[in-house]
């Protein structure tokens, strides 16, 4: 196996607004199945982080245990990354966040560290509106453990086990329920609409969740499988398209009346939102619960930004947290010195 | 787009890049692997059967392959892929038995070669072993053409010449040697069945400004000089050498001064140093012999006191262009520059002439002087005349010498047989997976990231002293393996099979260089925008699958800096893509040693 990846790259790749090319937000070579959806999924995070001109020390790469966790050595090479206990990822994410909150964190993880293993932390991350990006990458298997079911299996899903009977955890809904601002669902084959999604994800200053189908080539792309290339293909439908806008640069296409929405986000960037059925606003989390229930019902695959909150508060604006991260604090910022230590004590005589 | 038709041998042929910018297309990845593999024999072979010189190419060949060669628009330099010929030539054992066996019952046809320069050998080479009964005919002692008068023994050891001019005089070709042949009338009566012409460029061009008749005893034309040095009728020149001229024959001459006496050499030159016409690695050596090149001197007269040549004159110029970006020289007023010199080499230019061919023999010649030939078939207006090399249309190289003298032969050969000379044969081409296992390929298709290796020049001082001492010493054999390791192997073809496709956009993700986009069909113009990466050198295809099975989409893939690395293959689940060595190899008149079939 070639395990080394040429070093030349096409001569005349385009630089971003800090002169790097898409090389300098490249990782190590994949050692996931050819073919795996994950690959794809890092391909995307890589070029919508070229794009948007992030310094790549400005990121943090949180990942759990799972084919989806391994994949953040194969993206983002420059950034920091944290490898985390099986499931436990959100909770690590939580630590980082709030010690540093000026990082911009990409929580990896994939339907058996977040849907199984994971769920207890997933909630909570959820309620508290932590400040991450969390995509699942979702092939409704546990591929490293050779294609048993997962949680996220559809009821009626053929893998090797035989048929899944059992009911399958959508996370957008479940995300939803649990108050997240923004939730998405893609497909690992489709680049034009995740890369997009991804931007608007780490634009969003809040939870923001991505759901990414991604077939598991190896364990889960056989027919009957619910998660293979051809079946999603096959009953994907598009709730909306995003474009996403960065912060400076105005909005130039128009739309017909009802069809589109544009949203502004914390950072300055917007986000037009087009193809949308009539009058349909992506902030309506009812309209979302609806929408999602409604193309389950149907066995279509909804994709697109389903929700999102774009004025919402996250974990540091509701406990109230000190702005500056914590390594910039000073001793004179922590220790307040021995007047104010007195008065406390004088407090508490 | 329309898919690409891969089935057309043309297209990948074209991927081949060096393959395909060399006149005789060379199967050059094919040669430069079994360098690697230490099969010199066999890497020499492959190019002899193609260009049947290649000891004396892998010196002097004017390499249009390497500023073809891919790794040049992704590396600084390209391969350095002349110079792993010589090394095939340098270290190749017996080649006997790989040589055509020439049958002892002639066919019954008589071809007569006129002129034993590269054109004509390369006819005799491929004729003789289909049991054609060849006679080369030669004003010079023995064959070999301008390769031997022209070409000197610094750049090229006579031993290496006369080694693979024999390979193909010992095929039973009759020589007359030191036989001038001065009427094509006399030619055409002696019963030959076809007559091959190639006779080369043999006229130096003259300069013709005050003074030359004067001094003319010490003022030489280029190439009659380099050939009275080759053949050891001069020995000696002046201790002040001016030689006029930017090309490569004016290059020789220089060097070649600097080795007979020559203390103070000078090359002089109309045009602007980057614009001449030498090969820069040729100016380069000629400077490392302290050669000064002065340019944008234009040559005004030769000045000669008490009879004798003292030195020139010569006005200062510089290069103006139009907005066509035609050149003009416009004199920049300064005094003229005089120069002295002893001897003065006249390189300028070499010129066709035929007086011995008759203008009433059916053979027409069009206004400048040339014979009328077909560009396809080499034949003349005289059914059984045929030119090759630089007497067919004017002053070229070995290497198209050689690749013309294919095509006569193929031409002479259907001609001989009552054929239609119109009608080709196709080339012989194969397409062949390489792949050995999963992630296992025939070739080494790991992408080293070496910079070209410089081949050694043997010491200044040693070869300064004789013209015979080579000053190139080749690639030893482990340089020569690294750099054959620095070769793309673009002749692995990568091979899209659009309906086993799932479109999981593997290979767009492991891609180095950005080649594969999936994205909805399009006129070039308009696909060329929408790709991965910009797609901005037009010269190369752009590979085009049908539509897709699952999404209609099709897969474009920019063959412009492809590195032929098999990641596209090996991250492929459902090998859509495969890596195939494509063999392109030129009809030739006989199947001659079927090394290519290994």
């Amino acid at each position: 196996m070639t395990y080394v990846k040429p070093s030349f790259r096409h001569p005349d790749l385009p630089k971003n607004d800090l002169g790097f090319t898409k090389k300098d937000y490249e990782g190590a070579i994949s050692t996931l199945c050819g073919g795996c959806g994950h690959d794809s999924i890092s391909g995307s995070i890589t070029q919508a982080c070229f794009e948007m001109s992030i310094a790549p020390h400005r990121l943090a790469k949180l990942s759990g245990i799972g084919c989806s966790s391994k994949t953040p050595t194969y993206f983002l090479g420059n950034s920091h990354g944290f490898n985390s206990v099986h499931g436990r990822m959100p909770s690590v994410a939580t630590g980082a966040n709030l010690a540093n909150r000026d990082l911009i964190y990409m929580g990896v993880s994939g339907d058996g560290d977040t849907a199984s293993i994971g769920m207890g932390q997933f909630v909570h991350a959820v309620r508290r509106n932590l400040n991450v990006v969390y995509i699942v990458m979702n092939n409704g298997c546990y591929g490293l453990t050779k294609g048993q079911d997962s949680a996220t299996a559809d009821v009626g899903s053929i893998s090797k086990n035989g048929m899944n009977q059992f009911q399958a955890i959508d996370l957008p809904a479940l995300a939803l329920e649990l108050g997240a601002s923004f939730v998405a669902r893609s497909f690992s084959g489709d680049k034009t609409q995740l890369i997009p999604l991804i931007k608007a994800a780490i634009s969003h200053h809040g939870f923001a969740l991505i759901d990414v189908i991604s077939p598991c080539v190896t364990f889960n792309n056989n027919t009957g499988s619910t998660k293979a290339y051809d079946y999603v293909r096959e009953h994907i439908t598009t709730a909306d398209v995003v474009d996403y806008v960065p912060p400076g640069e105005e909005i130039t296409m128009d739309y017909p009346e009802g069809t589109s929405a544009d949203l502004t986000l914390h950072d300055g960037s917007m986000l037009q939102l087009t193809k949308l059925a009539p009058n349909w606003d992506p902030r309506d989390k009812l309209a979302a619960m609806q929408r999602i229930y409604m193309s389950r019902a149907k066995q279509e695959i909804l994709t697109g930004l389903l929700y999102i909150d774009p004025n919402t508060q996250d974990l540091h604006d509701l406990i109230g947290t000190v702005a500056t991260p914590l390594n910039e604090l000073l001793e004179e910022d922590l220790c307040p010195g021995n007047a104010v230590l007195e008065e406390i004590n004088r407090g508490l005589r | 787009m329309r898919p690409t038709d891969i089935t057309d041998p043309e297209y990948f042929h074209k991927v081949v890049d060096c393959q395909y910018a060399c006149p005789a297309h060379t199967p050059v990845p094919e040669y430069i692997r079994l360098i690697a593999a230490e099969r010199y024999t066999e890497a020499y072979m492959v190019n002899w059967e193609s260009n049947v010189f290649p000891g004396v190419l892998g010196r002097t060949c004017d390499r249009p392959c390497e500023p073809a060669c891919r790794r040049g628009r992704v590396d600084e330099e390209p391969v350095a892929i002349c110079r792993l010929k010589r090394v095939a030539a340098d270290n190749k054992g017996d080649v006997q038995a790989w040589l055509p066996e020439i049958p002892l019952i002639k066919n019954g046809k008589k071809v007569a070669l006129i002129g034993g320069g590269p054109a004509s050998l390369t006819v005799a080479r491929d004729l003789a072993p289909q049991g054609y009964e060849i006679h080369l005919f030669d004003e010079q002692i023995a064959g070999g053409g301008m390769m031997r008068s022209q070409i000197p023994s610094f750049r090229l050891p006579e031993s290496v010449l006369n080694e693979e001019v024999n390979f193909v005089l010992d095929m039973g070709i009759h020589t007359h040697f030191k036989t001038y042949v001065s009427s094509l009338h006399e030619v055409l009566n002696q019963g030959y069945d076809a007559v091959f012409i190639g006779t080369g460029a043999p006229k130096g061009r003259d300069l013709n400004i005050p003074g030359r008749e004067e001094g003319k005893a010490n003022i030489h034309i280029g190439i009659e000089w380099l050939a009275s040095v080759a053949f050891e009728h001069t020995a000696k020149i002046g201790k002040k050498v001016i030689v006029l001229g930017g090309g490569n024959t004016a290059m020789d001459c220089c060097r070649t001064s600097r080795r007979l006496g020559g203390d103070e050499v000078k090359v002089v030159v109309r045009s602007p140093f980057a614009e001449m016409k030498a090969s820069p690695w040729e100016k380069e050596d000629a400077q490392h012999e302290d050669i000064p090149i002065l340019d944008n001197h234009v040559p005004k007269e030769f000045v000669v006191e008490n009879g004798r040549l003292v030195g020139m004159r010569f006005e200062k110029v510089k290069a103006v262009y139009d907005e066509k970006g035609k050149r003009s020289l416009v004199p920049t007023g300064e005094p003229l520059v005089y120069i002295e010199a002893d001897d003065v080499l006249i390189a300028i230019g070499q010129e066709n002439t035929f007086p011995w061919i008759e203008r009433d023999l059916g053979l027409e010649f069009d206004n400048w002087g040339m014979p009328v030939v077909s560009r396809k078939t080499f034949q003349s207006t005289l059914d059984q005349v045929f030119f090759g090399g630089d007497a067919a249309f004017g002053p070229e190289n070995v290497i198209t010498a050689v690749a013309q003298g294919h095509h006569a032969a193929v031409s002479i050969d259907l001609y001989c047989q009552g054929k239609d000379v119109q009608v080709r044969p196709s080339p012989l081409t194969n397409l062949v997976s390489q792949k050995m296992g999963i992630h296992e390929w025939t070739y080494d298709s790991i992408v080293v990231n070496d910079d070209r290796y410089k081949v050694p020049h043997a010491e200044k001082q040693k070869t300064l002293r004789d013209r015979k001492v080579e000053v190139e010493l080749g690639f030893a054999k482990d340089t020569g393996f690294k750099e054959a390791q620095r070769c793309l192997n673009c002749d692995a073809q990568t091979v899209f099979y659009t309906n086993r496709c799932i479109e999981c956009d593997a290979c767009v993700d492991i891609c180095p260089t950005s080649c594969i986009t999936f994205t909805d069909n399009g006129e070039e113009d308009d696909l060329r925008t929408r790709l991965n990466a910009p797609a901005l050198n037009l010269s190369q295809d752009l590979y085009v699958s049908d539509l897709l099975p699952q999404t209609k989409r099709v897969m474009v893939k920019d063959e412009d800096v492809c590195l032929h690395c098999g990641l596209c293959a090996e991250r492929c689940p459902t090998a859509a893509w495969d890596m195939q060595k494509f063999l392109y190899s030129t009809s030739k008149a006989s199947n001659v040693c079927g090394v290519l079939q290994l």
